[in-house]
């Protein structure tokens, strides 16, 4: 059952890859224009109140300064970046920017400097000086958070009796908690904005969804949508926080209207925590219980997730205690706790990561309960349909991933007792867990062209973030055609080009794919009607457009889901397995050994979906040992919003991590048979960590990350 | 940021007379200043770059090793001599930041490096180091990373070195050069307590620089350890870290000598421990001791009490790494 494990060489290289790493590829800050000016936020250094004064003299008389924006005098955004709340809420919705005089959170933007060089507006910004009219802020959670917390209507999920978890002969109920975790890409947010005419923009703008963006922008600033060019060539990585249009964004297209240039705005990496959203403090409760066999009784998942005063949002770590389990009972709940910060947003493996760690965790430990294998635990109550709607899957295999993970970890070696196992003075564990999330088909439209030439041009609106969108699609166009890749060329980035959705939900290659799948049947059909008597599998592409004198052919395909997508329950699944090794006496964790098994229908991209994996795996190591946004809640401002005290995950930190595929085709979902795999590459991997460490030291950890203070 | 002069005199004595005034600052690498700048929390009117100082020499000397203060710290953590005779200072050195930060920070740059307390960093902030007479922001609130040693109500920051713990132990001697001529100091004695006067790291006056440092042979090259226990295995400052020497002779400890970094606004020698390990047998047991006498005059704060646990067990750690039982 054990497949050989895809190594980086096999597959073909991205098609950007040359690009990526000479310096040629041009992300959105460096398409400097013609007398472009730069813009610099300055944050309030209060988190709750009003703005009493605010003097901007020195600024506006420093040099080069060009303008400096306050609510006092920017122009006003006339329909304000619409909301997208999932619930009716009171509140006030995503921030005005440059709006009233409201503080609502630490690093509100109260004023924007626009100068000639970028170091003249950022020493401007030191200038300007703020007085406050200071309320009393609130940005901690509640130590003894229960039931009933909240602002978000969320209602409660039963199947079953509620809370029958309690019933069972085995059964415990634990807290877990989770901090706030920033999504931090390389990449800094950064826009160019220009007006080419009073009512025609350009924006260079790191975006997931060009065309998202671009409605956004129209919507707020009342343009038509055909008047707004969005451009975003690259994206040097986002996780979620590039998928919606934020306050920094609407601030530079007004400072662009203000000093009647173009004018760029790059946050700096302090910004990057309070701008552009984050994972938010989860807290959680588990109640779950089985049969002395193992079978499960109940599961009662309860969720209290952060947001912002001003505007709710809600993600789904209750999903996993819905679908992963055939548990004959289920409960649910989730609220929101509303606090004076700014608002959070979808982080890789949005709410499914957090709830993954809650839910994983908690059958770790009544695995040990029960004196079971986890995965014998796993495979107890393995869900052949949706527990949550009774639907048949479209495809799942996630116990061939058992199978072939704990093979390649060496599960065998795992000992059934914690504590039980060291080598060189280390104590060794492994742990498991695994994880799922929805697989998703949106309309896409694709737009191929075949030229005299024989090369074959591609195109999309949708952005690329990093996972390899250019090499997915050149491969599935290859492939129908039945042409070399390297005549083929996806232009993308560009919200003029043929609609896509946003790059999000681990569903470009199951939306903009198929279209490309479908465009290129349907431009493979047009020559083979050309052809006449039916035409051969091998058309002689350039033969034919010579014979019927065309310069070129193309077609416009519109691909979109059937009913197969309603009827079935369609999910990606994933297993990691770790083992660690922990110091006994310092409580340092290190990760020796990594196997991830993605069940996510067909492999496109060998190359770029062992990437997206391992990737997804380190996201879930930083998550598990040392991810955290650390607020003062004595000043509500973050104190570690730099590189060096935020840590994420370095070369040492990381072993070997073998990604592996069932690499089975989902019938049912679209044409191509590809399923989602970035989010599952992280959901899963937290507690997989957490578990091993247990395993290892016989110490539960349940509030991440967890830092070697928590293990001595 | 503030707008500076900046200029790269060709002699020591023109430095020395570029630095006379307070607002001017000697920049090498740069790896520190420069953020503190962009930052806003140091704002030089001059800076005065001694790059092209002949200070970059690793040689032997009649005091042992001389070390020139613009060596590189990744020079320094791969010179043979370091590695033969103080293999030590090599480990503390590769403990340290990341390559590339090795690559250019300087000896003398290391040990003018300032603290990483956020609250320093952070001009909204109180912090009696950064402005004083403002209060210590780290006190009552973050102070994960904060001192257990020596610390003053004024200010519980730690210095962030790794390399200055090694130099520490073995006993360095630092060359500083002023206008008046040149002093030498136990390296001990550089870095000072934070005391009522946290705005103050080290004992260098105005207008005084950093010629070298210098470390007399020892008979510690076998038997040294640096362990540093942090939140990431690279790129990440010191929860605790342990520089432990021994000089091991027919199964007797003839002298040991202990520092540690991320406990104090120093690097903190355990002189108590060295004492008590003098004449012993490097013994499990022993460790363990020395680590509990260490701890004496230890204080913890909301979120560092941590360290109460984790500094004896480094200790006993690097012990036993050094004395050849780990």
């Amino acid at each position: 059952m054990n497949k050989p494990i895809p190594t980086s060489a096999d597959g073909m290289s991205r098609v950007d890859g040359r690009a990526k790493v000479t310096g040629a590829a041009k992300y959105s800050a460096e398409y400097n224009q013609p007398n472009m000016a730069y813009a610099v936020l300055v944050g309030s250094t209060i988190t709750k109140g009003t703005v009493a004064t605010i003097d901007t003299k020195a600024a506006s008389a420093a040099p080069g300064v060009l303008a400096v924006l306050t609510y006092l005098n920017s122009p006003k955004v006339p329909g304000h970046i619409p909301t997208k709340a999932q619930k009716p809420s009171s509140k006030s919705g995503p921030l005005k920017v440059f709006y009233d005089n409201k503080i609502l959170y630490n690093g509100h933007p109260i004023a924007m400097v626009v100068a000639d060089t970028f170091e003249r507006a950022q020493y401007g910004a030191s200038l300007v000086k703020a007085t406050y009219n200071k309320e009393a802020h609130d940005t901690q959670p509640p130590k003894n958070i229960t039931q009933g917390v909240g602002a978000w209507g969320g209602k409660d999920f039963t199947k079953g009796t509620v809370d029958a978890w309690k019933t069972a002969p085995i059964k415990l109920e634990q807290e877990y908690t989770h901090p706030s975790d920033v999504h931090n890409p390389m990449e800094l947010h950064a826009i160019i904005a220009r007006w080419d005419t009073p009512d025609k923009l350009t924006v260079w703008d790191k975006t997931q969804g060009t065309q998202a963006t671009r409605d956004d922008i129209a919507k707020a600033f009342k343009l038509k949508k055909e008047d707004v060019q969005v451009n975003s060539q690259f994206v040097g990585g986002a996780f979620g926080s590039a998928l919606q249009v934020w306050p920094h964004e609407v601030a530079a297209i007004l400072g662009a209207q203000v000093v009647k240039r173009p004018v760029k705005l790059v946050l700096s990496r302090p910004d990057m925590f309070t701008s552009v959203g984050y994972r938010p403090y989860t807290w959680q409760k588990i109640g779950i219980g089985a049969t002395t066999d193992g079978k499960l009784v109940g599961i009662t998942h309860e969720a209290v997730g952060q947001t912002s005063s001003f505007e709710d949002f809600a993600e789904g770590p209750i999903n996993t205690s819905k679908g992963l389990y055939a548990s004959p009972n289920i409960t649910t709940r989730y609220k929101l706790l509303s606090l004076d910060v700014n608002t959070p947003t979808w982080m890789r493996g949005p709410g499914e990561a957090t709830g993954a760690f809650a839910l994983e965790s908690a059958m770790d430990e009544l695995s040990y309960a029960l004196k079971m294998d986890p995965i014998d635990l796993r495979m107890k109550n393995y869900a052949k349909t949706d527990p949550d709607n009774g639907k048949e899957y479209s495809s799942k295999f996630l116990d061939e991933a058992y199978a072939m993970g704990a093979a390649q970890i060496g599960w065998e070696n795992r000992q059934a007792q914690p504590r039980a196992a060291s080598q060189n003075g280390w104590l060794v564990g492994y742990g498991m867990a695994g994880g799922m999330f929805g697989a998703y088909r949106d309309v896409a439209v694709i737009k191929a062209m075949m030229k005299a030439d024989g090369t074959l041009t591609i195109q999309s609106a949708v952005s690329d973030i990093g996972p390899g969108t250019g090499t997915a699609m050149v491969l599935i166009a290859a492939n129908k055609m039945g042409i070399d890749a390297g005549k083929i060329k996806f232009e993308m980035g560009d919200s003029s080009l043929p609609d896509a959705p946003m790059q999000g939900g681990s569903a470009t290659v199951s939306a903009v794919g198929s279209a490309v799948h479908d465009a290129c049947t349907v431009l493979k059909e047009k020559f083979q009607q050309l052809m006449g008597n039916g035409g051969t599998d091998k058309p002689d592409y350039v033969k034919i457009l010579k014979d019927n004198n065309l310069p070129s052919l193309e077609v416009l395909t519109k691909s979109a889901p059937g009913p197969d997508n309603q009827k079935y329950s369609m999910q990606s699944w994933s297993v990691h397995f770790v083992k660690v090794l922990v110091h006994p006496a310092t409580g340092v964790v290190k990760i020796d050994k990594v196997a991830c098994v993605a069940d996510c229908g067909k492999i496109i991209s060998p190359k770029t979906a062992r990437s997206q994996v391992v990737g997804g795996a380190i996201g879930g190591i930083g998550m598990a040992l040392m991810e955290e946004g650390i607020i003062d809640h004595r000043y509500g401002r973050y104190v570690n919003n730099n590189f060096a005290d935020y840590h994420v995950p370095v070369n040492a930190d990381i072993p070997q991590i073998d990604a592996m595929f069932v690499n089975k085709p989902d019938p049912y979902i679209n044409p191509i048979g590809a399923k989602g795999m970035a989010e599952i590459a992280l959901i899963g991997m937290a507690p997989a960590v957490a578990n091993a460490v247990y395993n290892a030291t016989g110490k539960r950890v349940r509030d991440l990350p967890i830092t070697p203070d928590k293990l001595i | 940021m503030k707008q500076f002069q900046y200029i790269r005199p060709a002699s020591q004595a023109a430095v020395l007379d570029a630095i006379a005034k307070s607002g001017s600052k000697i920049i090498a690498g740069g790896t520190n200043l420069v953020d503190l700048m962009k930052k806003g929390v140091m704002s030089p009117d001059k800076l005065v770059d001694i790059n092209s100082l002949p200070l970059n020499t690793i040689n032997t000397s009649p005091k042992g090793l001389h070390i020139g203060a613009l060596v590189l710290n990744s020079v320094l953590s791969e010179n043979s001599l370091v590695l033969d005779k103080h293999p030590l200072l090599s480990m503390a050195l590769k403990a340290g930041a990341s390559p590339q930060l090795r690559n250019m920070a300087t000896v003398g740059g290391n040990m003018m490096q300032r603290t990483r307390c956020a609250y320093f960093y952070d001009t909204t902030m109180p912090c009696n180091k950064r402005t004083p007479g403002t209060g210590c922001g780290a006190m009552g609130g973050y102070n994960r990373m904060h001192a257990i040693f020596g610390s003053s109500p004024q200010c519980i920051a730690v210095h962030p070195s790794d390399m200055c713990v090694a130099l520490a132990a073995l006993g360095a001697t630092v060359t500083i050069a002023g206008k008046k001529g040149e002093r030498h100091i136990p390296f001990t004695e550089f870095h000072r307590l934070p005391g009522e006067h946290p705005e103050m790291d080290n004992h260098l006056a105005t207008g005084e620089m950093i010629l070298g440092v210098d470390i007399p042979d020892n008979n510690f090259a076998k038997n040294s350890y640096y362990l540093k226990v942090r939140d990431r295995q690279s790129y990440a400052f010191a929860l605790v870290s342990v520089a432990a020497a021994l000089d091991l002779r027919g199964g007797v400890i003839k002298e040991a000598r202990l520092a540690m970094g991320g406990v104090a606004h120093k690097p903190w020698r355990l002189f108590d421990a060295e004492k008590f390990l003098a004449g012993k047998a490097p013994t499990e047991e022993n460790f363990n001791k020395a680590a509990q006498l260490a701890m004496q005059s230890a204080k913890a704060y909301e979120y560092n009490a941590f360290k109460l646990k984790l500094a004896p067990a480094t200790i006993a750690e690097a012990l036993k790494h050094a004395g050849g039982l780990a």
